[in-house]
């Protein structure tokens, strides 16, 4: 009887099997079929894999003149500044809506996915032609302002849920043993939250890795980042060094992925937009 | 200082920065999208809906479409890692659903160009399979393959909120409900769905807006007509330097993509009534 049921129960990987498959191909392919653009010499229809593989492409993205290094390097910077700058405007403004009254909460917390409700190509437009004004494009300051607006969502509402995660017993504790706000907030409230805002952190930082749009406008032709040689070079017809781009790109990110859920606790996962 | 006072005041430097960077320019295009020629009036419009009534009814069609096949494949997963009793079968989806959530949507558009081309290797694949001949592959570079690219991108996203809501549900309503015999289809739908509703609608309305406003993937995978509005946004600015055309576009997408978020009000409002 127990055999039977353990047959069974192997049975089910029948099923598994197929949907797992199946969706490992369709997960896995794009990036497999990437990976091979990147050391192929010589392919073309109909055959299913490269006739020639070779690392050509990568010496001539990486050659003094390819550009790609300087790209990296802008965007490896506007990244971090952009994570700087985010934070320090999210972890008071998430402490404030998590535990302050505050009137108009949602319309406050519905303020900062503006930017991400607006296709924002005619704004970004628009802020090129104030920033120029200024003295502000194509500089590395107008860039990450511009990320900034963008990725303060993801900063806000990830501070907010991290820190209304936290029970206020705890704090209150170390009130009534005569810590003083500044110190209870230092001392308590930013360690706890600390997993929360590390995991907003990491959004920011692929957010502006992401961009595109707000790079285009206010950064290009002086700060150039590396989603605008991916673009220029694919619509070039250059599907290798299109695909190394994508696959520089690619690394922080999938290395992101895989760490993330040691910072995004299911307790602040559920509270986020709330 | 009130408390109040004091909140406002921490959340004013962040706001200062939404107001100055995006409300300021949103504001600008919309006075933008009424201006012909120095002067206001609609010509704009009359211009917009002549020419883009297509790729208006396309855009909404494509991230509508998109969003639905989201949320069920969010649903579908979470409920998998949730109701699943086999741990090696619930550990290998865990570890396959989340790879393509952080990849830049630019690498997506990307990844899509080359795998879903006709020569690419979803049918490089299917031929090899001998589930078709080389001359029957078509490129699936079009419609399908944005919505392809979007759901690819987004359904991580939107399963990894919805998985941890219904991973911090207590367990004791679904237990009750599996031993008075209800099936587990029964169990997703009329007990853990309801519970974690709200979480997927915030996921979802996030992926709709993002994907309201994403500009690369339809101009790295279907630039032709019909095509999304951000792509007709570029094309006039970058083609007719037409800013007029491209604000009165802008607000289009606003007013769909508002109407979404608007849903969202009504139910963070109705929660804390």
């Amino acid at each position: 009887m127990t055999a039977l049921r353990n047959n069974l129960s192997a049975l089910w990987w029948v099923p598994r099997g197929i949907i797992f498959g199946l969706l490992a191909f369709f997960i896995f392919g794009p990036l497999f079929n990437m990976l091979l653009w990147t050391v192929t010499e010589k392919w073309y229809f109909p055959h299913t894999f490269p006739l020639e593989y070779g690392f050509s492409s990568w010496e001539k993205v990486f050659a003094p003149r390819g550009g790609a290094l300087e790209s990296l390097g802008n965007s490896l910077v506007v990244a971090l500044l952009t994570v700087a700058v985010a934070l320090a405007l999210a972890i008071p403004a998430g402490y404030a809506l998590a535990r302050l009254k505050l009137p108009l909460r949602g319309v406050i917390l519905l303020a900062f996915l503006i930017p991400q409700a607006f296709p924002n190509l005619t704004v970004y437009v628009n802020i090129a032609r104030i920033f120029y004004e200024i003295g502000l494009n194509g500089t590395i300051p107008g860039v990450v302002l511009v990320h900034v607006s963008h990725g303060l969502v993801y900063a806000v509402w990830i501070a907010t849920a991290a820190f209304s995660a936290i029970d206020p017993e705890l704090e209150q504790a170390a009130r009534n043993i005569g810590a003083g706000p500044l110190r209870t907030f230092r001392d308590v409230t930013l360690p706890l939250a600390a997993p929360g805002l590390m995991a907003s952190a990491i959004f920011v930082f692929l957010e502006s890795l992401d961009e595109f749009t707000g790079s285009f406008f206010v950064g290009a032709p002086d700060v150039n980042m590396l989603p605008l040689l991916l673009y220029t070079t694919a619509s070039g017809g250059n599907y290798q060094i299109a695909s190394i781009t994508a696959l520089l790109l690619l690394v922080p990110s999938l290395v992101f992925m895989l760490v993330v859920e040691r910072f995004l606790k299911a307790d602040v996962l559920s509270r986020v937009g709330q | 200082m009130s408390r109040r006072l004091l909140g406002l005041f921490l959340v004013l430097p962040a706001l200062a920065v939404i107001a100055l960077l995006f409300i300021l320019p949103l504001i600008m295009s919309a006075v933008g999208a009424f201006q012909v020629d120095g002067s206001f009036g609609w010509g704009n419009f009359t211009k917009t809906f002549d020419l883009y009534t297509k790729d208006i009814i396309f855009t909404v069609v494509i991230v509508s479409l998109s969003t639905a096949l989201i949320g069920l494949a969010s649903i579908a997963i979470g409920g998998y890692l949730t109701l699943g009793n086999n741990p090696v079968a619930v550990s290998i989806l865990r570890f396959l659903y989340r790879w393509p959530m952080f990849i830049p949507f630019i690498v997506v558009g990307q990844l899509m160009r080359t795998f879903l081309s006709k020569n690419g290797m979803m049918n490089n694949t299917a031929v090899s399979l001998g589930l078709m001949t080389p001359l029957d592959t078509v490129s699936f570079l079009d419609w399908r393959g944005i919505v392809f690219a979007f759901v690819w991108k987004q359904t991580p996203f939107v399963a990894l909120l919805v998985a941890g809501a219904m991973a911090s549900l207590n367990r004791d309503t679904i237990e009750a409900a599996r031993n008075l015999g209800a099936s587990k289809l029964r169990v997703l739908f009329e007990i853990i769905v309801p519970q974690v509703a709200v979480t997927l609608t915030v996921g979802l309305i996030l992926s709709f807006v993002t994907m309201m406003s994403v500009l690369s993937v339809p101009l790295m995978i279907n630039a032709q007509t019909p095509t999304m509005l951000t792509a007709d946004i570029a094309f006039r600015v970058n083609a007719y330097g037409d800013y007029g055309v491209a604000n009165a576009l802008g607000l289009i997408s606003l007013v769909l993509a508002s109407s979404v978020a608007w849903i969202y009000l009504r139910i963070s409002l109705k929660e804390r009534t």
